[in-house]
């Protein structure tokens, strides 16, 4: 049993614990979740002491698990799973604790499903077999599906459904894909006239990495295509984006708050992991769909975020832009716009997490997220406006804060493959500022006008906790982002190399460190 | 020892018909069983578990002892024991044992007897065994008959409601037309090939190239097999009759009975009618498409559990012919797991909605299982657990049937067929997600639950075979490759004497 199983399980284990917790004593029940996803944490930070920068697939583990599938489990992580496993158990926290006074029934099995989606969340980042991530991915939706539908607002049962079943939808489409490059490694596809390479049979992502570039282009467009249905509606991507809205808003904080910073992380993941590496010419080919819809999304969300009434919606829709951005960095498909995706990622989990908490906070104070309900909040509560200013800032990309380093190196990637990509992020930045600094404008400034909010408490003490937590990682990355970037190099020159093999030679001066023969195998 | 004939008999072969021959005899035995006296329930449970196992035993027994034998064609080539039809037969007998376990509670609030309902369990039980161990058609549709027999008496068993009637008589008249057809089919086959026995159609049917004769009785033959697996669009008796047949027996309907016609289904096309593949294939694609699709749209709409699982019940038909229209090994082996994990998937929800109270049509709409979760939070789980293997969704052990047969689909060039498949099985998530959301999301009611021993211990069983055999599906996997395996290869050595 290796450290990422630990990582893995540790969650999974504290909930079967649970189990055995009396129902009426939610103090002990809080203090158990909250003790589990801590000690996940601080495993997950030993993760990132042991793991060498400079290699790329480590803490490997496969066995046997069904072989007449040819189903291994293997578990291993690079560079950017590690950041994002990371992430997850750091949200893990802020989750949990978060949910000490939002959640007022049926408290127990709250924690039980928030620590069950811990585990299949990490999971997924650490499978390296098609089959077992697959299982992880849809493990993962069931949590969810009843956080959304137990715990959420008016309409949370039509969300959670719809949360359901739009992911559902994609991730049986992308199972159709797996089994088409199963059957390219092994027998080859008969009715498409697609001789197969005949190797061993097998589920293994990097064995999938290494025939990429032998799949025709032509089956590579079908197999990509699968794919993007089963990550763009998790991102989510434009057309697709329509669960997203009613699932924040319905959900619980606690659930937002992993939604917005891990879940749709998983569609991102899935592209930089599978889609890519796997599908170079397939990624090509679809690139200016996949570009334009990035560069709609950018602009129709921040655009759709300026006219919310909602406070929640309106960082909802914020969401669909910042995800935006990451895929236009992906699709890039250069050493710096990968980069600032997957820093990004990060980023937005970290901003937006905070956002969600927040609407959060003031909304256990007053049971209404209508900014028309608010103004002049700034002086009946300094702490919560503060903060407040230094999340929205995060997000919107200010210098000395961590969405500015993302956002920056997504922009110099954008660039570099074409000048106009970038033109249009910049608008979206733009408006991403407007809508920010808007709903911070009508909801903190001008008088305290409404009776109600008059005497609504400042922050206290936990909720302060949890958000200098988080503005201590914005400033952190903001400021200092080279430990975030560094286990991001190997992993992002190997993808870069899978889905451009001629990148470096292109490009021999800007990236001279990433020449082909000083790079480490996949183990 | 004596011989007629080309086709050879002897009292070894007796030996292929023993687990038959005690279940036959068991049968007749709780028929006049309360002629002696004995009249109360328990003793009618107790002895028709017996019997069962008994059965069991002996086929074990026989499955040992025939491994050696050269040919498993016993009786002039009318019965096989080869692995296939052991792999049916021990499902049949647990999914039998299970639904008898099932009807002891609810036997016991009724005033119908006990015994005649466990003899005629115990008959269908016997048609059952010989469809699956029939490689002629006679013996196939004699198997068939008496199963399809027995289970018209059983749908009408509550003979004073006026459901039950109807059901039984709705069921009967489709029922024998659709015998007819099949009958009907049979008799063209017979008249272009010259024989009933599979073997000898395949070689037959291999020297032709095409015959409108032969295509009409294939065609026909299908229609009949279709109304009994209940595919679109051969289906609408199955909600009606679902509905109104006693519940223990809609559970013996939509699993035990529809998995042996699977079992005829399979049979009959991989080892008869390979060498027609094309000319049906795209005839029952078709099917299976509408199947999926008419099935899964209309249980979206349905409120009455029983009908909701009846829509279900005509989609896993459509999912199921996946492996049959696929005709590679793949395909097989899917039939052989899907059928499994269908069956105990479906009789755990049958033991929930059983529990759920257990007058003669209570529990039965979707808002009876409102606020399960509080009552009986481990129950509503385990019902959980069977809906989502039901949708497919892992780790369950529903995924890895669907994942055989969409592999199959694919591997046999029906990518469009798989496509529609696994969309209707993301549509199939959202009528099943009812049914949770009346357990786990709706507040304020609880449940009126009344478990029994028998029907915890049933839901456990199904929940345990529904779990493991998803998370570690290798043995069950083992299991059917060497149970497909043999019943393949003896199609494909027919394939290549004939050639």
């Amino acid at each position: 049993m290796g450290i990422l199983n630990i990582v893995t399980y540790i969650p999974a284990i504290g909930a079967v614990l649970l189990l055995f917790f009396k129902k009426d004593n939610p103090a002990a029940i809080r203090i158990m979740a909250t003790a589990v996803a801590v000690i996940d944490f601080v495993v997950s930070l030993y993760l990132w002491m042991k793991f060498d920068p400079k290699a790329l697939w480590q803490f490997r583990e496969t066995y046997e698990w069904i072989p007449s599938l040819h189903v291994k489990y293997d578990f291993g992580i690079d560079g950017i799973s590690l950041l994002l496993i990371i992430l997850t158990t750091f949200m893990g926290i802020i989750a949990v604790v978060s949910s000490y006074a939002a959640i007022d029934h049926r408290q127990k099995e709250y924690y039980i499903l928030l620590l069950l989606l811990q585990t299949g969340m990490i999971g997924t980042f650490c499978a390296l077999d098609f089959f077992l991530f697959y299982l992880f991915w849809e493990i993962m939706l069931v949590p969810m599906y009843f956080i959304i539908g137990i715990w959420g607002g008016a309409r949370r049962l039509y969300a959670a459904i719809k949360f359901f079943l739009y992911t559902l939808a994609g991730s049986v489409l992308m199972l159709l894909s797996i089994l088409g490059l199963y059957f390219f490694n092994t027998t080859g596809i008969d009715f498409l006239n697609i001789p197969g390479l005949h190797n061993t049979p097998s589920f293994s992502v990097l064995q999938f990495h290494e025939i990429g570039h032998l799949i025709p282009p032509s089956l590579q467009f079908w197999l990509f295509l699968g794919f993007f249905f089963g990550f763009a509606i998790k991102v989510p991507m434009f057309p697709f984006h329509t669960w997203l809205p009613d699932a924040h808003v319905e959900a619980p904080t606690a659930g937002s708050i992993i939604l917005a910073a891990v879940l749709l992380k998983m569609g991102t993941y899935g592209f930089v992991r599978f889609a890519l590496p796997i599908l170079p010419d397939g990624t090509k080919q679809l690139l200016p769909w996949v570009v334009g819809l990035a560069i709609i999304g950018i602009i129709y969300g921040a655009l759709v975020s300026l006219v919310q009434k909602d406070m929640k919606k309106l960082v909802a829709y914020s969401s669909v832009s910042h995800l935006g951005f990451v895929m236009l960095g992906m699709f890039a498909l250069n050493p710096m716009g990968l980069k600032g995706s997957v820093l990004q990622m990060i980023n937005h989990g970290i901003s937006t997490g905070a956002l969600f908490l927040l609407v959060g906070i003031i909304y256990e104070r007053r049971h209404t997220r209508l900014i028309a309900e608010y103004g002049g909040l700034a002086k009946q509560m300094p702490m919560y406006a503060a903060l407040f200013l230094i999340a929205a800032l995060s997000s919107m990309g200010l210098p000395a804060l961590n969405g500015f380093i993302g956002e920056f190196t997504i922009l110099v990637g954008a660039a570099n493959r074409n000048i106009w990509w970038a033109v249009f992020a910049a608008v979206g930045i733009v408006l991403g500022a407007a809508y920010l600094l808007w709903l911070y404008q009508r909801v903190f400034w001008g008088p305290l006008d409404n009776p109600k909010n008059q005497n609504v408490p400042d922050v206290n003490g936990r909720e302060m906790g949890l958000m200098l937590a988080l503005v201590a990682v914005m400033v952190w990355i903001g400021v200092y982002p080279k430990p975030f970037f560094e286990p991001l190099e190997e992993p992002v020159n190997y993808i870069v190399r899978k889905v451009d093999p001629t990148y470096f030679d292109r490009n021999p001066l800007v990236y001279p460190a990433a020449q082909p023969e000083h790079v480490a195998e996949a183990k | 020892m004596w011989r007629r004939r080309n086709s050879q008999m002897n009292w070894n072969d007796v030996i292929f018909l023993l687990p038959e021959i005690i279940i036959a005899t068991g049968a007749s035995l709780l028929l006049i069983a309360p002629v002696t006296g004995l009249r109360d329930t328990a003793s009618a449970k107790w002895s028709m578990i017996g019997v069962l196992a008994i059965t069991a035993a002996s086929l074990i027994a026989c499955s040992w002892a025939v491994v050696d034998l050269p040919q498993t064609k016993a009786f002039g080539r009318m019965f096989a024991l080869d692995g296939f039809s052991i792999f049916f037969k021990l499902l049949f007998i647990g999914a039998i044992a299970v639904i008898v376990l099932l009807s002891d509670d609810f036997l016991r609030e009724t005033r119908y007897s006990t015994w005649e309902y466990y003899s005629l369990l115990a008959f269908a039980l016997c048609g059952m065994m010989f469809m699956a161990s029939g490689i002629h058609l006679a013996t196939i549709y004699i198997g068939l008959e008496l199963l399809s027999l027995s289970s018209y008496i059983l749908a009408g068993y509550f003979k004073n409601e006026q459901k039950s009637t109807e059901a039984a008589m709705k069921y009967f008249v489709l029922g024998a037309v659709s015998s007819g057809i099949l009958l009907y089919g049979i008799s063209l086959i017979y008249g272009v090939c010259g024989s009933l026995n599979l073997f000898d159609i395949a070689r037959a049917m291999s020297t032709i190239v095409t015959n409108d004769a032969l295509m009409f009785g294939i065609i026909l033959l299908a229609c009949g097999l279709c109304f009994k697996i209940a595919a679109v669009p051969f289906h609408v008796w199955t909600p009606d009759v679902y509905e109104g047949a006693p519940t223990p027996i809609t559970a013996f309907l939509s699993t035990a009975s529809k998995a042996a016609a699977f079992a005829i289904f399979a049979r009959i096309f991989y080892t008869g009618l390979h060498d027609f593949h094309l000319a049906w294939n795209n005839v029952l694609a078709t099917v299976s498409a509408l199947s999926m699709i008419v099935g899964n749209l209309a249980a979206i709409t349905q409120d009455n559990v029983k009908r909701m699982l009846a829509y279900s019940s005509i989609a896993h038909a459509g999912y199921a012919l996946l492996g049959i229209i696929a005709m590679n090994e793949m395909g097989i082996r899917g039939v052989l797991i899907y059928t499994f994990v269908y069956v105990f998937a479906n009789l755990g929800i049958w033991s929930i909605v059983l529990m759920m109270k257990r007058h003669e049509y209570a529990g039965e709409q979707v808002s009876d299982f409102e606020g399960l979760h509080s009552r009986a939070p481990f129950w509503a789980f385990s019902m959980f657990i069977f809906l989502l293997s039901l949708g497919g969704i892992p780790p369950t052990a529903g995924f890895i049937g669907k994942y055989f047969l969409f592999y199959a689909a694919v591997q046999a060039g029906f990518g469009w067929l798989a496509i529609i498949a696994v969309l209707m099985s993301a549509v199939s998530m959202f009528y099943y997600l009812r049914l949770v959301v009346a357990m786990y999301l709706r507040e304020g009611k609880a449940a009126d639950v009344a478990t029994s021993g028998s029907l915890r211990l049933v839901a456990a069983i199904c929940l345990v075979v529904t779990i493991l055999f998803g998370v570690l599906p290798d043995r069950l996997v083992k299991q059917v490759d060497l149970s497909a395996g043999l019943m393949h290869v003896q199609s494909a050595v027919t394939r290549n004497a004939a050639k």
